[in-house]
Formats: C-alpha cells, sequence, structure tokens
C-alpha cells in the first residue's frame, strides 16, 4: 500500500478493491444472473435450444452457494493459515436458521394440518418450543441465520485461540464440533426435524418455493451475494488487515512482538468466514428444498477444504472454481458412477495438495508468467505468483 | 551513518525527562516512570525446563539510554532471558520490572510491545510473504487493533516514514520486492528497521550481525551506537569485534546466571570468564 489521499470515502475504497477487470467480469456475471437466466428459464420455450432447465437453476444455484462458502473458507485457510475441518456446521446453521421460518410458512398444508410442524406433531408436542417462537417471520429468521452461527463461531474461536490451538489440533476440534452437532440434530428431542430435517417447505414469502419466478430470484440473489462476498473477502485482503492476517499466518510470534494481538484478528476472520457460510446456507436450503443434520457430516466440511485447494488457497477466485469445478464432477459421477465419485475426490485432493499448491490459479498464474516470461529478466517469481494475488 | 539520518523517534517524549522529577511526578497508568533512571530490571529470574534451569536467579539492571551487550557460551540462557522479558516465557520465579512501575510478568507480549519494548531474534524473523515496505508498514508504531486495521489508510507522514527507515536501512530499491528473496543479512537489517518503526523505548537485539559481512556489522555498530542515549539497547552476541565496537558494558551469562560485569577489557580479564570460555 502506498500512501493515499487519506478522505476516500469508505464505498469508494471497497469498490476499488476490484480492479477495472474485476468489475467487468461481475457485471457479466450479474447481468448473466439477473437477465439472462430469467429470459432463458421463464420466457424461451422448454424446447427452445437456449432454455435452461429447473435442473440447471438448481445445480448452478446450490453451486453459487457453494463457492461463497469456498470464499469464506480461504480468508480463514488461505490468508489466516487456520484450517476448518467444520465449516460445514455453519453452513447447516444457516440452513436451519432460515428452514425454520421455512417450515412455519407451510401453515396447515402440512400432512396433519396443523399450526405446528409436521414433525412436532408425529412426536406428540402440543406447542412451540421456546427457540422457534418467532420463527414465522421472516425477519427474525434473517436476524437467527446472521447472529446465531456468528455466536457459536464467537465464543468458541475465542477459548480455541485464546489457548493458542494451532494446526491440527484446531483441524480436529473444529471436525469434533461439527460432529457433536450432527449428533444433536439427529435427536428428535432437539426439536428440529430428527434425521429427516426440514422438507417438503411450501411458501417463501408468502410465493410458491418451487414456482420457476421464486427459482430465478433465488438464483439471481445467489450470484450477488456471491458477487458481495467476493468484494468484501477482496477489500479484507487487501486491506491492513489482510496484510496483519497473512503476517499472523506465516510469522505468528513475530506479529505478537511488534505489538498486534493475534486473538482478535483471528476471531475477527473467523466469525465473519463463520457468517457468510451461514448466509450461504441460508439460500442454500429454499433451492434444493432440504436441510437435514447430514450436512453437518465431517465429509462435508472435508470437501469444502477440497474445493479451496483445488482451485488455489490464497487466491479468492480459485476456491469459486474449486467449488464450480468439483461439484460439477460430483454431480457428474454421481448420476454416471456413484461408487468411483470418493476415490475421485480422494485422488484430487492428493494431486492438488502435492503438484498444486496454489490449485488450479496457482497453476495458470505460472503458465502464463512462462510465457510472459520468456523474454523478461527470469529468477524471481513475479510477486502475484508469490503473494497468491488472482485477477 | 550519522543521528541526522535516524528517522524521529521518541527523543521528545516527556517520559524520558521525567528523571529530573525526582519528587511528586505524577504517572498515568502504564507510563514508563524513568525516575531512577534505570529502564529495566530483572530480579533473581529463574527459569526451569523439566528441572533444567535454564535461568538461576538471573539480576540484572539496565540504565535508560544504556547500550549493553550481553555476552556467554551457547545455552547460557541469553536467549531464554529476551523470552522472559518479551513476555513470551513466564518465570518460575522472580520479577521483571520496566522502569519503576510496569510489571512486565503480568503482561501479554503484544501489551510489552506497546509498551515500548522492541525485539530482534535470533533468527531473522520477518514476514517473507510480504514486501519490504508492507513489513515497515505492519511495524509501524500505531493502533493495532483490528478495528483500525480494517480501516486504516496510510498518510503521508506515515510513508515518509517508512521511506526514511528504507533509506537507513539501504533498502530503498528493494521497497517493493518480497523481504523473503532477500540476502540474510539484509533481512537482518529489515528486522531492525522494523524495531525502528516501532518507536520502542528499550530495543532487545539477539545476535543481530550473525551472518553479515565485516562491512555490514561495522554499519550496524554505527547505527546502534547512533541509536544509544535516545533508546536503551541490550544486545546479545557472540562476535567480540563488535562488541568492541559499541564499547560500553558487559554483562557475561553462564548457566542461567551473571558471571562477570564491567567493561569488555575487564570482564575479558577476569579469570572465572576466561575458565568459561576456554573450558568448553
Ligand atoms: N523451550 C525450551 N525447552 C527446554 N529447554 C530449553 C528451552 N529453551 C531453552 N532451553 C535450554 O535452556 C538453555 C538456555 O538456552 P538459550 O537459548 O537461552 O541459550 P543462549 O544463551 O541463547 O544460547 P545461544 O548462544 O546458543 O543462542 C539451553 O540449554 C537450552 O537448551
Ligand atoms: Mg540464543
Amino acid at each position: 500500500m502506498r500512501p493515499s489521499p487519506a478522505r476516500t470515502p469508505f464505498i469508494v475504497r471497497l469498490g476499488a478493491s476490484f480492479d477495472a477487470r474485476g468489475w467487468r467480469l461481475s457485471g457479466l456475471f450479474a447481468a448473466f444472473a439477473l437477465i439472462a437466466v430469467p429470459v432463458m428459464h421463464l420466457a424461451l420455450p422448454a424446447d427452445h435450444p437456449l432454455h435452461l432447465s429447473t435442473w440447471f437453476i438448481t445445480l448452478v444455484g446450490k453451486i453459487l452457494c457453494y463457492a461463497i462458502v469456498a470464499v469464506a473458507m480461504d480468508l480463514i485457510w488461505g490468508y489466516g493459515g487456520i484450517l476448518s475441518l467444520g465449516h460445514g456446521l455453519f453452513f447447516a446453521l444457516g440452513g436451519y436458521g432460515f428452514g425454520m421460518y421455512l417450515m412455519r410458512q407451510i401453515g396447515r398444508d402440512g400432512s396433519y394440518q396443523s399450526d405446528l410442524p409436521d414433525f412436532m406433531v408425529f412426536l406428540d408436542w402440543k406447542e412451540l418450543p421456546w427457540f422457534w417462537v418467532g420463527s414465522d417471520s421472516f425477519l427474525w429468521a434473517v436476524l437467527l441465520v446472521l447472529v446465531v452461527p456468528a455466536l457459536i463461531a464467537f465464543v468458541f474461536g475465542y477459548f480455541a485461540f485464546r489457548s493458542r490451538i494451532k494446526g491440527v489440533y484446531f483441524s480436529i476440534i473444529t471436525q469434533a464440533l461439527t460432529y457433536a452437532a450432527m449428533l444433536l440434530f439427529f435427536r428428535n428431542e432437539t426439536g428440529f426435524g430428527g434425521n429427516n430435517g426440514f422438507t417438503d417447505f411450501k411458501r417463501i414469502l408468502g410465493h410458491p418455493i418451487t414456482a420457476p419466478e421464486t427459482r430465478v430470484v433465488l438464483f439471481a440473489l445467489s450470484a450477488l451475494a456471491l458477487i458481495g462476498t467476493l468484494l468484501l473477502a477482496r477489500y479484507l485482503v487487501r486491506s491492513k488487515f489482510g496484510r496483519v492476517l497473512t503476517a499472523i499466518r506465516d510469522a505468528e510470534s513475530r506479529v505478537m512482538f511488534i505489538g498486534y494481538n493475534p486473538l482478535w484478528y483471528k476471531l475477527f476472520v473467523w466469525t465473519l468466514s463463520a457468517m457468510l457460510c451461514a448466509v450461504a446456507g441460508a439460500l442454500y436450503v429454499p433451492q434444493v428444498g432440504i436441510i437435514n443434520p447430514s450436512e453437518m457430516s465431517v465429509g462435508n466440511s472435508i470437501e469444502i477444504a477440497i474445493w479451496v485447494a483445488v482451485g488455489g488457497r490464497g487466491t479468492l477466485i480459485g476456491p469459486v472454481i474449486g467449488a464450480f469445478l468439483v461439484n460439477l464432477a460430483k454431480s457428474w459421477f454421481t448420476v454416471s458412477f456413484p461408487e468411483y465419485w470418493l476415490f475421485f475426490l480422494g485422488t484430487l485432493f492428493i494431486v492438488a495438495t502435492l503438484y498444486l499448491p496454489q490449485g488450479v490459479v496457482g497453476l495458470w498464474l505460472r503458465l502464463r508468467a512462462r510465457r510472459r516470461g520468456k523474454g523478461a529478466a527470469a529468477g524471481e517469481p513475479p510477486a502475484a505468483v508469490a503473494k497468491g494475488v488472482g485477477a | 551513518m550519522n543521528a541526522a539520518d535516524l528517522p524521529p523517534t521518541n527523543g521528545d517524549n516527556p517520559d524520558w525527562d521525567s528523571g529530573t522529577a525526582e519528587l511528586g511526578h505524577i504517572l498515568k497508568p502504564g507510563q514508563l516512570d524513568l525516575s531512577h533512571k534505570v529502564i529495566l530490571y530483572l530480579d533473581d529470574i529463574t527459569v526451569s525446563f523439566d528441572g533444567f534451569r535454564a535461568l538461576n536467579k538471573l539480576s540484572l539492571t539496565i540504565d535508560a539510554g544504556e547500550l549493553r551487550c550481553i555476552i556467554g557460551p551457547n545455552g547460557a540462557g541469553k536467549t531464554t532471558m529476551m523470552d522472559v522479558i518479551t513476555g513470551k516465557t513466564r518465570p518460575d520465579e522472580g520479577t521483571v520490572f520496566f522502569g519503576q512501575t510496569i510489571d512486565l510478568t503480568r503482561l501479554s507480549e503484544p501489551e510489552i510491545a506497546h509498551m515500548g519494548i522492541g525485539r530482534k531474534f535470533q533468527k531473522p524473523t520477518i514476514f517473507e510473504n510480504h514486501t519490504v515496505f508492507e513489513n515497515l508498514e505492519l511495524a509501524m508504531k500505531t493502533d493495532k487493533r483490528v478495528w483500525r486495521s480494517l480501516f486504516a489508510t496510510l498518510d503521508s507522514a506515515a510513508g515518509d516514514r517508512i521511506a526514511e527507515t528504507l533509506q537507513l536501512i539501504r533498502l530503498t530499491t528493494d521497497a517493493d520486492r518480497l523481504a523473503g528473496l532477500l540476502s540474510h543479512g539484509q533481512k537482518q537489517w529489515l528486522e531492525i528497521g522494523m524495531l525502528l518503526m516501532q518507536e520502542p523505548k528499550l530495543l532487545l537485539l539477539d545476535e543481530p550481525v550473525a551472518g553479515m559481512t565485516d562491512e555490514e556489522t561495522e554499519r550496524t555498530g554505527e547505527l546502534f551506537l547512533s541509536l544509544a542515549g535516545r533508546h536503551s539497547l541490550v544486545v546479545v552476541e557472540h562476535d567480540m569485534a563488535f562488541v568492541k565496537q559499541l564499547g560500553g558494558k558487559v554483562t557475561v551469562l553462564h548457566e542461567g546466571s551473571v558471571l562477570a560485569e564491567g567493561s569488555l577489557e575487564e570482564v575479558q580479564a577476569d579469570q572465572r570468564v576466561i575458565e568459561v570460555y576456554l573450558g568448553r
């Protein structure tokens, strides 16, 4: 960072986090999600070659949510050096928080025609548990999504970081955390539908949830949320905060001895990362129509790390690419060769770790540097490669 | 290199004058009290690692503005002593006071840094994935809480300060290179530059000239000499020529306590010191 006019409004500085190309790409992507997709899905007849099917919109909408999670993971892992293997928990909690609202929106259209969600009737409960109070309000649901996972992340992170738990130990306790939460949510008495979770949603803000119009709106919101997440993340990593964060990753004791307390830096990025995951989870649930405790399984959280590793840690755009590549591959495998998917995933992770330390983005940057570097002085890697700063 | 090259430091810090007001001076909490002209007191410090005493009833005082050299054979406890002062290691027994009032054993590492103690590690520790410029920027004395870092911009005064320090440590042309690509000696200097950016009152330097060429070593010595007076320095070194160049009082550590103290000539003539060094 070089001296800059001190009083630039924050919004301008935030906007400057993307360069011209970044804004061009974001604009194109937003136009695709906000204009092209609705037109191609709603206006074009189903037999038109450019018609986008419900299947396509649901799949890509889902991956957009995963991409938000991947960027959130990159902030904490790629830049903070903290590998969380429990991020699926925050995603699921966001999904459950919003799912409560969706369950209430079913109203009396459930199989038991009761005001209570079906699973409560099935358990012979007579009234809503206290933590369901207010869940019929959309705004309350949004609040739950933003606050509850953040609070859990904050408290957990505070104790973990204050005890200076690091590296593989931290990864293991995050796994234990999400696993424990999964067991808790599996229980019917917990009050979140047990192993069936929430499903059979009918409406969102009064609109039928499976209507094509609702789908394209949810898709557009997911796309905007992804752009917003990238913008925020890019601002963070280019700010002094981001430089302190990577400094903590590389030489934590040096950071302490120049007077920064790593605890608050880690806690901030950790909590923010959890919140972003929760938002993604809340957007995901109405699109896929179900949330259950398997979202908290350890495997799901590990998959998140794999998206980031494949796309390129510490590049922000890499994890988005990784989330798309891995999940598109997954949807193909699970149809064509379901039994080989896990082998493929494992192999992918090993290959990425061994040969692509910065994932596909790192590979691309290196190839580009080699092409350009033919004439220029070789030897020193361009700062962009070494720092892992993508477009 | 002369004092005029130096970045503005806290020469005008009121703390340094408080020694003249022996009676009835008022201190704000956390303010450094140098009324007895002593900046650091180590009293009866003991540190054990699994029963092995790395420091054994170590007592030491450093005067404000002093340049002190600490020598001693490998394993004497020099680095451990710095760990205790900077809060990295808690002593089993004993007290560490910064000035008259600040008990360092109760503070965390970042708090101690904010009090005005800077440290250079034995192995150069810089941020290898940051540019030289960014390394200095991060070290600069400023509000280091999260909220400030989120919205921080670099004003021109700060830019000037970094530019001055870059010049002082002769890394101006390397400002935009990644610090990890510097030579060993340059890394040492960068770390010293980071220390200066913190504007500390007390600098702890653990083997600062290890791996430097003779010329670099000499220039480092000149830099330290120019800092003494306005800052207090504690330098751990094995390089006797360098210790000689610095001139000040020398403390010899051995098996975790002070073996001898005095000018370099005096300690070199001390029979016990000779035995410790030759007996190895
Ligand atoms: N964390 C630790 N655990 C166990 N023993 C330690 C630890 N830190 C230091 N020691 C031991 O304490 C003694 C003093 O170590 P210290 O690093 O302070 O020596 P030193 O004087 O700095 O030596 P050198 O000149 O080699 O840097 C050594 O014997 C060392 O092995
Ligand atoms: Mg040492």
